[in-house]
């Protein structure tokens, strides 16, 4: 009986292979300014929104949000592409907008039915990673740096940031409260390729997998003088106390030390040797059930005024133009949220890896093994 | 009259399948063909994307449980399991002893006692310890000020230990509290008139009375330990990755369907064969 | 069991001391989360005073209420269907022979012994092959709270068909075999029989059914869909997000209602037992 069984399964494994279907790929959408078809699925990163766009959203069009979060982008995927459960929008970062539109996973939007999108600055209309602009709307971007506190930067003698506090253990041993870095491969990659004195972009692209397994064998190395690996809870732990050292996003730190009024005990740095600059933009999966509805959102958060409450909000800078005058000056005037020329000239976009991204992947779980 | 037997025995064993049935094709259909699917998929490919494609059937997957790193994870998951159970085991033994030795009205209300804690949510259980171990958490701030400085423990694999041994004690408590309760005291009476001393009295009869007790229990301890997910996910850090973990992993950011149903397959390797230490067990007892 | 036989006094003294510390570690983290949960301040170290704010604040959040709300359907469901399927499953299992009947046995140990990460892989890898399947003929399916519910009835089967199997065994089979002399079906014995003399097991394992399903974090994180958040999902993805004194509203509340089912169980089944204890087990 047993093996009648086992036979079955694996007969309705191989029929399910080959009956099904993957994703339509770049369907595209087609739907009328404000049009919605349904309640709409929100899939977002954590602590990504504030607190009243999407009552607003709901009351103004009448229909309800389902909103779900995820911590990384790799998650997000894992999500859409198994197909076990359908979004209607998401929020991949630049290089996987780039990864999602190679493997089909994104509809092509109707622009008709998001007129504000003209609201984004003209920097943000084409990117690399989508250069026709037919896949995203702007998000919000910002930079990935460190958060410390002023004692742990004394610990250290008070010398000019570097990605050396996580990753050089002279450096990491003097400080004696927790370090934590990003449980995301390619930032935590792209970290350690800077600390090693690469250009991301260079590398990545350029196939470098010599220095891949190189950041590999750093991260590896530097498991031991970290605390844990979080994405989510990481600014927080450093308000508490938990942490004194962490690895993680601008707007999450500003709005951590704002929340805690921690401005004299707690700062955001950009290492001396460049981070990670992203952007992030709203997208719809080719699976979508209700397209229409994602775009109407799309359109709502790209408003003058929704766009600055979600920037006053989560405290990441907006790449929406129109926005501008209705965005709290202390965010506008904040170098953590919106670096000066020199800190921006090293910054580096994280591009799409191709194979390297898988390799990254494995490499890192293998860090933290 | 043979015959008549026959078919009464006949007509008892259709009207057993009849009533069995509806469960048993749901157990089919809900759990036995997803275990199919699940170690189907160990088999399956993973491509340069990962996506999961089930074709070009492999052994990859179980070529990577060798690697020097999941075997790492796999003995720190058995090691910390084996920790675990043996300290419940420590402690709930006594613990289930003395319950059990106890007055009927005492052992009630103090049973009732011990039923609360397992009845609430596993989860508010281990929020309280991670609540209790942060660093500025209430113990911190108590350890603080009595001049120990701060608790340093969580994200430690002390603190998921400690975790744990808080979510699974009971598991532990209840087998041994029902094999010492139903044991026959005048057996240990007469040990220990001929035994000089307690202890071996302990060692020679009322050890090996409970002993079903014991195993059952323990396999209730280990078996979740190994595959403890939520445990580490809260209060575990950088370093301790677990096999539950780990597994949950590969079927989220790493992508790696496949290889985590081959993680899956040990973990059911695992179960089944702690089944089959505890079906062995009972029939020896029996 | 005598009481004329006694450890040693110093032995009975750590024994006690054991025992109550014991109690002592299952207890206070949840004391000192429960007293938390009034601490007027938001922040973990600085004792604000006492306050009930966080009480109101969770009582009225809307997520909180949805999640719950999905949280008592699933269980709900889960356990009435799996208490009726649980309970006929021991029933053949004990009563009758048949073929296959030792196999089936075994495998109903499995579901009670699977670690919860692997229920929950394997369920969601199952349901993603379905819907695959399903949609190459055009209707599609994502996970949601029926999914849920499969799967909590999955592992609630063996859960309960266990309880009651361990109450059928109790049992005197004489007292059946009398039953089905009287009444001339076997379906009657089984109503005026055998069913009040089981009802206790088959409430526990219901019980134990309806705490499983309530409690359940990882199977159900992973084969929820998009709304289907039930509450200890819900509470497990703040709780990465860190410590908050609603989460501590929120886990005083929970236990207040587990306690309140402990008590309430336990109030139920205090007479049948003593009745069956007197029966000379």
């Amino acid at each position: 009986m047993k093996l009648k069984l086992t036979g079955a399964l694996l007969l309705l494994a191989l029929v399910a292979a080959a009956c099904g279907s993957d994703g339509d790929s770049g369907a595209a959408a087609s739907c009328a300014v404000g049009e919605t078809d349904g309640d709409l699925s929100f899939y977002n990163w954590a602590d990504y929104i504030d607190e009243e766009s999407i009552p607003r959203f709901e009351e103004e069009y009448g229909i309800k949000v389902e909103y779900t979060m995820y911590e990384s982008n790799e998650q997000m995927l894992a999500q859409v592409d198994a197909g076990a459960a359908n979004y209607d929008l998401i929020v991949p970062s630049d290089y996987m907008v780039d990864t999602m539109i190679a493997e089909g996973l994104l509809m092509e939007l109707d622009f008709d039915a998001i007129p504000n999108a003209t609201n984004i600055s003209d920097e943000f209309q084409s990117p690399p990673f989508d250069p026709d602009h037919k896949y995203h709307v702007a998000y919000q971007w910002g930079t990935t740096g460190i958060g410390i506190s002023y004692d742990a930067l004394e610990e250290l003698g008070n010398v000019e940031p570097t990605w050396g506090f996580i990753f050089d253990p002279a450096l990491s041993g003097m400080v004696s409260g927790g370090i934590s870095m990003l449980d995301d491969a390619p930032e935590s990659f792209s970290a350690a390729l800077k600390y090693l004195g690469y250009s991301i972009d260079e590398v990545m692209v350029g196939g470098n997998e010599e220095a891949i397994r190189e950041a590999g064998e750093l991260l590896k190395a530097t498991k031991a003088s970290l605390l844990k690996y979080d994405s989510v809870a990481y600014s927080d732990d450093l308000m508490n106390g938990e942490l004194a050292v962490a690895h993680g996003w601008s707007g999450s730190f500003a709005a951590a030390i704002f929340e805690a009024d921690a401005y004299e005990t707690h700062v955001y740095v950009i290492p001396k040797e460049g981070g990670v600059r992203w952007v992030d933009g709203m997208a719809i999966p080719a699976s979508a059930e209700h397209p229409c509805s994602a775009h109407a959102m799309i359109n709502f958060m790209t408003d003058a005024q929704n766009g600055a409450a979600l920037t006053n909000y989560v405290y990441y800078a907006s790449p929406n133009e129109a926005a501008t005058e209705f965005i709290l000056d202390e965010i506008l005037e904040d170098e953590g949220i919106y670096p000066n020329a020199e800190t921006s000239a090293k910054l580096e976009f994280i591009p799409q890896a191709g194979e390297l991204g898988l390799l990254m992947q494995d490499l890192f779980v293998e860090a933290k093994g | 009259m043979a015959a008549l037997d026959q078919s009464a025995a006949q007509a008892d064993s259709r009207k057993g399948r009849l009533i069995a049935t509806p469960a048993a094709l749901y157990l089919l259909f809900f759990f036995m063909i997803p275990l199919g699917v699940i170690v189907t998929y160990s088999f399956a490919t993973r491509t340069a994307t990962g996506r999961t494609v089930l074709t070009g059937w492999n052994l990859s997957s179980y070529d990577k449980l060798f690697s020097e790193l999941v075997l790492r994870i796999i003995w720190r998951s058995f090691w910390m399991a084996s920790v675990t159970t043996i300290l419940c085991l420590l402690v709930a033994y006594p613990f289930a002893y003395y319950l059990a030795t106890r007055a009927p009205k005492v052992r009630n209300i103090l049973l009732v006692l011990v039923m609360i804690p397992f009845w609430t949510n596993g989860l508010i259980r281990i929020f309280a310890i991670r609540f209790l171990l942060g660093s500025d958490g209430p113990a911190s701030q108590l350890s603080e000020n009595l001049g120990f400085g701060t608790f340093r423990i969580l994200f430690t694999p002390t603190a998921v230990v400690i975790g744990m041994v808080y979510s699974f004690l009971t598991f532990m408590v209840l087998p041994l509290y029902v094999a010492i309760e139903r044991m026959d005291w005048k057996l240990v009476e007469a040990a220990r008139d001929l035994y000089a001393g307690g202890t071996v009295a302990f060692r020679k009869v009322t050890w090996p009375l409970t002993r079903s007790g014991v195993i059952a229990g323990s396999i209730l301890v280990f078996v979740p330990s190994f595959g403890s997910y939520v445990v580490p996910e809260i209060l575990g850090g950088a370093k301790t990755m677990l096999l539950g973990s780990y597994v949950a992993r590969q079927f989220g950011a790493a992508r790696n369907f496949p290889f985590g149903a081959a993680l899956s397959v040990v973990l059911i390797a695992v179960m089944l064969i702690a089944v089959v230490i505890n079906q062995r067990a009972e029939a020896n007892r029996a | 069991m005598s009481t004329t036989m006694r450890p040693t006094k110093w032995a009975s003294r750590l024994l006690a001391l054991n025992a109550w510390l014991v109690f002592a570690f299952f207890y206070i983290p949840i004391i000192v989360l429960v007293v938390f949960s009034f601490n007027g301040s938001r922040r973990v170290n600085i004792w604000g005073g006492l306050s009930t704010r966080w009480y109101p604040e969770v009582l009225q959040n809307e997520v909180i209420l949805d999640a719950l709300k999905n949280s008592l359907m699933v269980a709900s469901i889960s356990t009435i269907v799996a208490t009726i399927l649980g309970t006929s499953l021991a029933l053949a299992l004990d009563r009758y022979r048949f073929r296959g009947r030792k196999t089936l046995d075994g495998a109903v140990f499995l579901p009670v012994i699977i670690p919860d990460v692997t229920m929950a892989v394997m369920m969601l890898v199952f349901f993603a092959q379905v819907f695959r399947f399903i949609d190459s003929f055009g209707p599609r399916f994502q996970l949601g709270i029926y999914t849920i519910v499969i799967s909590h009835i999955a592992f609630n089967i063996s859960f309960v068909a266990v309880v009651v199997r361990a109450r059928l065994g109790q049992l005197d089979p004489s007292l059946e075999e009398a039953a089905r002399d009287l009444y001339a079906s076997g379906w009657r014995a089984f109503q005026k029989v055998t069913l009040p003399l089981i009802l206790p097991g088959v409430l526990a394992g219901a019980l134990l059914a309806l705490a499983l399903s309530l409690d359940d974090v990882v199977i159900s994180a992973f084969v929820t869909g998009p709304g289907s958040t039930t509450l200890p999902v819900y509470v497990f993805s703040a709780i990465r997000r860190g410590v908050t004194p609603e989460l501590n509203a929120i886990s005083s509340l929970m236990l207040l209602a587990s306690t309140v089912l402990v008590l309430g169980s336990l109030f139920l089944q205090r007479e049948p037992k003593s009745k069956t204890n007197n029966q000379g087990e």
